[in-house]
């Protein structure tokens, strides 16, 4: 059987461009970079820009990570500072 | 908004029942107020109320914070108020900001974040509608949803800031683990300490009592202790004012008959318009006969007379009515008599309380007779039992009616009931009906015992109960001990003799 790769949808909603905003944007970069490269979409969303947005996904609190793609949807709150924990809650080594 | 001249903090005036009575006017207003009560305690009723009141009586929007209950559930279950937030929400006076949690979506969470996401779709909501009132329920469901509380706890200590800088006046919610003690579970009331309500619902000689406080509105002033309040479906929220409404009824000197000439006369001619009087006796010395004179003769007057029966039933009311006299049915037909039946057990005495209101409110009668209480005296414990005597009888002194109530004494002869303890007090007038035991004969007598503002007979009448109704007779003058509960006949010689001794010479 074809190890087709699995696709990512994510998005990171954010509060501004606070220092903890950047942290998250920049280790979640990363790790994408990393660990996904060329099977996904990232959207970074600044809720002070699109709060509609946040507002559609229920967003209570930043940096939050949707992985809408592969299901089931999954959700990470926090900063990201600890990678390992982002990994496991991405897991990105679904379905493969 | 209500600004008084003491340069005190500004109130708003919430709509829902007696709230804003015991808060001295409403929720300080532009500030944050926190509601904590256990489980159960009514607090996603009394938020809701707010907001719905807010929109059906002073035309302002509002912004409701669910982190508890999805905003689906909570339209259904408003519905049952008679509140359709779906309708509100299509006109832009209600708006959810729904963060309740996800079902089998546990978030994961790994370090450090804040509450932006929440602070801008409230914000958003907030302009959308033009909102003045927000209702967050509830702080403890917040604590739930991530493991460090402390993060959660500055984070909406920023909530409530952001709340103050939208200038909105605003109820949080929040769980107490018992009904006395810490304020709430999570220590949240230091976000908000300015203003704390406290709701309970206590279970009380088997019963339970809903009441609410208001434990602290920093810098204003509010009634103090704990009112009853009861949930009513159709209209929701609504407390009941006791012991703050105040002794400011005028005072009548209109005289109403009792429905009987020689009463009257003992009574130095009626019962004055705006008093309640009180009837004690034993089971059978005519007390429901007293009530049906009364409204009777009243209705038949063309005064509106509402009679509100907890001991017989309509079918047994009227054939007795119709026995002495009057014809119950004719006068209703005529719009002159409205006849309530309940048993007491069917509702809580909060209530029956607010039943009575309503009926008076909308019959708008002249006089009302409520036979018994001591029937009403079953249903509850006796602090609410107290209560409904003082919320009863300052109510009806507000609307100036004639009242009559009646009390069952628990022994045939002599004797006063734990009724006539917490209503004796303020009632106008007292009236007792008592069993005389004389040379193997029942006899009955009648004593106007208190007759607040006016003369009244000092006599012990005998009476008899026949086909014309209550008929009064001569004092009896020779038996002493009668109200005692030992009547002892004594003789001619004696009666002179004891007369004697107060007489002035």
């Amino acid at each position: 059987m074809a190890t087709e790769a699995v696709k990512f949808t994510l998005k990171l909603y954010v509060t501004g461009r606070t220092s903890r905003s950047e942290q998250a944007i920049g280790t979640l970069r990363r790790i994408c970079r990393e660990e996904l490269e060329g099977r996904y979409d990232l959207a970074v969303i600044d809720i002070l820009e699109h709060p509609k947005l946040a507002e559609e996904d229920k967003i209570l609190a930043t940096p939050t990570v949707i992985r809408e793609l592969p299901l089931p949807i999954r959700t990470i709150i926090g900063d990201l500072s600890d990678e390992e924990q982002v990994l496991l809650g991405l897991d990105v080594k679904a379905d493969r | 908004m209500v600004a008084s001249a003491y340069n005190e903090i500004e109130k708003l005036p919430t709509g829902v029942p007696g709230l804003d009575h015991i808060t001295e006017g409403g929720l300080p207003a532009r500030r944050t107020t926190l509601v904590a009560g256990t489980s159960g305690s009514a607090k996603t009723v009394l938020g809701s109320h707010y907001l719905a009141a807010g929109i059906q009586e002073y035309d302002q929007s509002g912004i409701f914070i669910t982190f508890e209950e999805p905003a689906e559930e909570i339209r259904r279950n408003l519905l049952g108020f008679g509140w359709d937030v779906a309708a509100w929400e299509r006109e832009d006076k209600w708006r959810f900001v729904d963060v309740s949690p996800i079902i089998g979506g546990e978030p994961i969470v790994t370090g450090d974040f804040d509450f932006g996401g929440l602070m801008v779709r409230v914000e958003q909501a907030v302009k959308t509608v033009g909102a003045e009132r927000v209702v967050l329920d509830s702080l403890g469901a917040v604590f739930t949803q991530f493991t460090d509380s402390a993060i959660v706890r500055r984070e909406l200590l920023r909530v409530a800031a952001g709340l103050r800088d939208l200038g909105v006046t605003a109820m949080l919610t929040a769980e107490r683990t018992s009904e006395f003690g810490d304020v709430t579970r999570h220590d949240v009331e230091e976000f908000v300490a300015d203003n704390v309500i406290i709701l309970r619902n206590v279970l009380e000689q088997e019963k339970r009592r809903r009441t609410v406080e208001v434990l602290k509105f920093r810098g204003t002033r509010h009634n103090k202790g704990e009112y009853p309040f009861s949930i009513i479906p159709e209209r929701g929220i609504e407390i009941i004012p006791l012991a703050a409404i105040g002794l400011t009824q005028g005072s009548s000197n209109i005289r109403v008959t009792s429905g009987n000439d020689k009463l009257d006369a003992m009574c130095g001619g009626g019962f004055f318009r705006d008093s309640v009087v009180l009837v004690s006796g034993a089971t059978g010395t005519g007390k429901t006969l007293m009530v049906t004179q009364f409204t009777g003769v009243g209705a038949t007057g063309g005064e509106k007379c509402l009679l509100v029966a907890f001991e017989e039933s309509r079918a047994q009311l009227f054939r007795n009515a119709q026995s002495w006299g009057f014809d119950f049915e004719k006068l209703e037909a005529a719009g002159k008599l409205r006849v309530v039946c309940a048993y007491p057990e069917t509702k809580s005495l909060e209530d029956h309380l607010i039943a009575i209101r309503d009926e008076i409110e909308t019959f708008k009668p002249d006089r009302v007779a409520l036979d018994s209480l001591s029937a009403l005296e079953r249903v509850s414990s006796v602090k609410g039992f107290r209560e409904f005597c003082i919320g009863l009888t300052s109510f009806v002194k507000d609307e100036e009616v004639a009242t009559l109530v009646t009390s069952t004494t628990p022994t045939l002869l002599g004797g006063t009931s734990v009724t006539e303890a917490h209503i004796s007090t303020i009632t106008d007038s007292i009236i007792l009906l008592r069993y005389v035991e004389m040379l193997g004969e029942m006899r009955r007598g009648l004593t106007v015992l208190k007759m607040r503002g006016s003369f009244h007979e000092k006599h012990i009448r005998e009476y008899r109960i026949d086909e014309n109704g209550l008929t009064l007779g001569d004092p009896f003058r020779n038996v002493v001990g009668i109200l005692a509960g030992h009547p002892q006949n004594v003789t001619a010689e004696e009666v002179e003799r004891l007369t004697g001794l107060f007489s002035e010479e």
